[in-house]
């Protein structure tokens, strides 16, 4: 019972950070239909400006919660900055084109920051401060560690304020006419380019903060962390029905419980297998995802 | 002379070049200036790093605008005053220009190896095996419209054919090379039965799952595929009991792959305006219409699956007969993301942008080793900046038009 429940957890620390990524994909995928493939790579910049700032302020001599809170927003800060930047460059001006363009764009800016951050930085995997210390009253429990408690409740905090936002505020209510109909939220007047934005900095913000808490917890960060990443995420949001924000949750619970559940009882060397499996066979059976609405198609 | 409103003009844009190059300073800062050594807890400030940013981001967002203001009033001209259309016309319509630029191609393609290198060889069959990929997922992509992120996963079932059979059965090249080609189609099938009803994007995430699965699955299933290690010691083509040396083996090679990529060539394009091949053209452009016209679309489907695929394990056979050795880590998404940018950068469903890509994308990065470490760098930039500034591919497809002249119908391609 004990290993289940560690493996429960550890499948929902898993999940929780495909999740906060996930959020990234299928907001942008609900507004511009794009598949944004250089969203894992937003993350891993965001775990690397976390490890940057960490470092440089606890030679500076600080620690603690403070540390992790200073490093989280400057890393929120600068994945926003390059979200937002990305956005102009790669995909703004390829709104009208084909559709696999802005595809490939993103998957050349992809390959781009990888090799950006490879260059300015290392090739090598870096180790990356503890930043969240352990509770005192944790002490006795042995299936949760303190970091997987708080990667938890973050995810939870974040996807709320999230959901409150898009469904009470005026941005989120221009955010959501824009995923329903482009051309007519245009007509109406509400401002395309700036919704789409918003879209990439609060994507882009969330991803950073996935980055900074699992890099945390794992301890160690290279350039390529944000391929994999991006490819379960997305994996994630298919899974839960791509453009719905509770779907992408609930598929990146499922898939990280898949994972960890198939590591713990049949082997870790098919982890990914396991995880891919699921989602072809969710797919055949529900085409549009867990939460998916299916449309049919108007002549 | 009218002074004032150029003089704005020029300040307006030396303003917001000067906001682009404060903002890429902004955002280059932690990651190029700022370096931690954590061994000896010291921090390296390298700002000559923000000077070359600020410089560049100054100059580059000039020419970046220059740029993007012409692309937006060229398109307002009709496509068909394009330089190269006219030259594509002037070319395919006129005989004397036609066929003395195919001989000069076909005779350089015959002495090419004889002038160069074997190193120069090689580099340009991994080019043509490059061609073969990308005609093979025009097909799928770029003529069916499905998009096939896990177009990989039938490169490897060839490749790993063909290194099986030989390493338990010793079965030749020439006689693995169709049957890898029919093994690639019937995967093909496989996975495209379950996912006929998925469309878009959902498709293209399933194919890449399937890629993946088995890469993954060659990778773990030490006693079938020997794990990451892989293959070893694979004999290359045989050549009618001659024995050659390394280097003409290479030039043997080359020369096979010369045909092979003249038969797909001729495949393809006698595919694209057959029956079959036109109702995957219709499939792409609306699948609802497609249906009601009559159209099969399931074997549609699958037949562009498994067509597409099986290009994909001749190549893979040949992969595997080129370097004697192969192993999982060769059909990363990574090689399926190269194949469908070298269909999407060349031009989609057109076969000489598919040449032009693929030459583009695989000897680009060759012959950027000058620049060694700068040159993945280099590589996804410029496919940024391919598609910024010609998102419809370097040569666009050819699409058939049929136009009333006076009485006479006749048919013109444009």
């Amino acid at each position: 019972m004990e290993y289940f429940l560690e493996l429960f957890f550890g499948g929902l620390t898993r999940g929780s950070i495909y999740a906060l990524i996930a959020l990234g994909y299928t907001m942008v995928y609900g507004i511009i239909e794009l598949i944004n493939f250089a969203h894992g790579e937003i993350y891993m910049i965001g775990a690397f400006t976390a490890l940057i700032v960490a470092s440089a302020l606890s030679l500076a001599g600080m620690s603690g919660w403070s540390l992790l809170i200073l490093a989280g927003v400057v890393a929120m800060i600068y994945s926003a900055a390059y979200g937002f930047t990305l956005e102009k460059i790669a995909y703004k001006p390829l709104r009208t084109a084909p559709r696999l363009s802005p595809l490939i764009s993103a998957i050349g800016m992809s390959i781009f920051l990888q090799n950006y951050v490879l260059l300015a930085q290392t090739s090598d995997f870096m180790s990356f401060p503890a930043l969240i210390e352990e509770f005192p009253f944790m002490e006795n429990v042995t299936i949760i560690r303190s970091s997987e408690l708080v990667i938890f409740i973050t995810t939870a905090v974040a996807t709320t304020l999230l959901t409150l936002f898009i469904k009470f505020t005026r941005m989120g209510k221009a955010m959501r006419a824009v995923a329903q109909d482009k051309t007519m939220a245009m007509l109406l007047g509400v401002n395309v380019n700036r919704v789409i934005s918003v879209t990439f900095i609060i994507g882009s913000a969330l991803a950073a903060v996935g980055g900074v808490l699992i890099s945390s917890h794992i301890g160690q960060i290279n350039f390529y962390i944000g391929f994999i990443a991006g490819i379960k995420a997305f994996t994630a949001a298919v899974l839960g029905g791509i453009g719905s924000i509770p779907g992408a949750v609930l598929g990146g619970m499922v898939l990280g419980w898949t994972e960890s559940f198939a590591t713990g009882y049949v082997s870790s060397d098919y982890e990914d297998v396991f995880a891919f499996g699921l989602l072809v066979f969710i797919l055949i059976f529900r085409p549009a995802g867990i939460l998916g609405r299916t449309t049919s198609e108007k002549v | 002379m009218e002074w004032k409103p150029l003089i704005r003009r020029a300040g307006s844009e030396i303003f917001k070049s000067s906001v682009a190059a404060v903002w890429f300073m902004f955002l280059t800062f932690p990651l190029m200036v700022i370096k931690i050594s954590p061994l000896d807890r010291t921090i390296e400030w390298r700002w000559m790093r923000m000077v070359y940013v600020g410089v560049g981001a100054f100059l580059l967002s000039f020419i970046w605008r220059y740029m993007l203001e012409r692309k937006e009033t060229g398109a307002e001209k009709s496509e068909a005053d394009s330089w190269q259309k006219r030259a594509g016309n002037r070319i395919r319509s006129d005989r004397m220009i036609f066929v003395p630029i195919l001989a000069a191609i076909g005779a350089f393609v015959i002495v090419f190896p004889f002038m160069f290198s074997s190193y120069q060889t090689s580099i340009m069959i991994t080019a043509l095996m490059y061609v073969m990929l990308g005609l093979g997922l025009n097909i799928v992509v770029g003529l069916a419209g499905l998009l096939d992120l896990g177009y990989v996963a039938f490169y490897a079932v060839g490749a790993y054919f063909y290194a099986l059979m030989n390493h338990h059965f010793g079965l030749g090249f020439w006689a693995a090379l169709p049957l890898a080609g029919a093994m690639a189609a019937t995967f093909g099938v496989l996975l495209g039965f379950p996912v006929l009803r998925l469309r878009g994007d959902y498709l293209a995430i399933v194919t890449l799952g399937f890629g993946e699965i088995i890469r993954l699955i060659l990778e773990n299933w030490n006693e079938f595929s020997f794990g990451p290690s892989g293959i070893a010691g694979i004999s290359r083509p045989s050549t009618f009991g001659i024995k050659l040396t390394l280097q003409e083996h290479t030039v043997y090679l080359y020369y096979i792959m010369i045909m092979l990529v003249l038969f797909t060539i001729l495949v393809v394009g006698r595919l694209r305006n057959s029956r079959i091949g036109r109702a995957w053209i219709a499939l792409r452009e609306d699948e609802i219409a497609c249906q009601a016209m009559g159209i099969d679309k399931t074997k549609t489907k699958l037949m562009a699956f498994a067509l597409g695929a099986t290009w994909a394990g001749f190549v893979g056979c040949i992969l595997a007969a080129k370097t004697t050795f192969i192993n999982p880590a060769s059909f990363t998404f990574m090689e399926s993301a190269i194949i469908l940018s070298i269909v999407v950068l060349g031009g989609m469903g057109s076969i000489v942008g598919v040449i032009v890509g693929a030459f583009i994308l695989i000897l680009l990065p060759e012959y950027l080793r000058a620049f060694s470490e700068y040159r993945m760098l280099a590589f996804g930039a410029s496919m940024v900046l391919i598609m910024v500034f010609r998102p419809q591919g370097i040569i666009s497809g050819i699409r058939q038009r049929y136009e009333f002249h006076g009485k006479a119908r006749e048919e013109v391609r444009t």
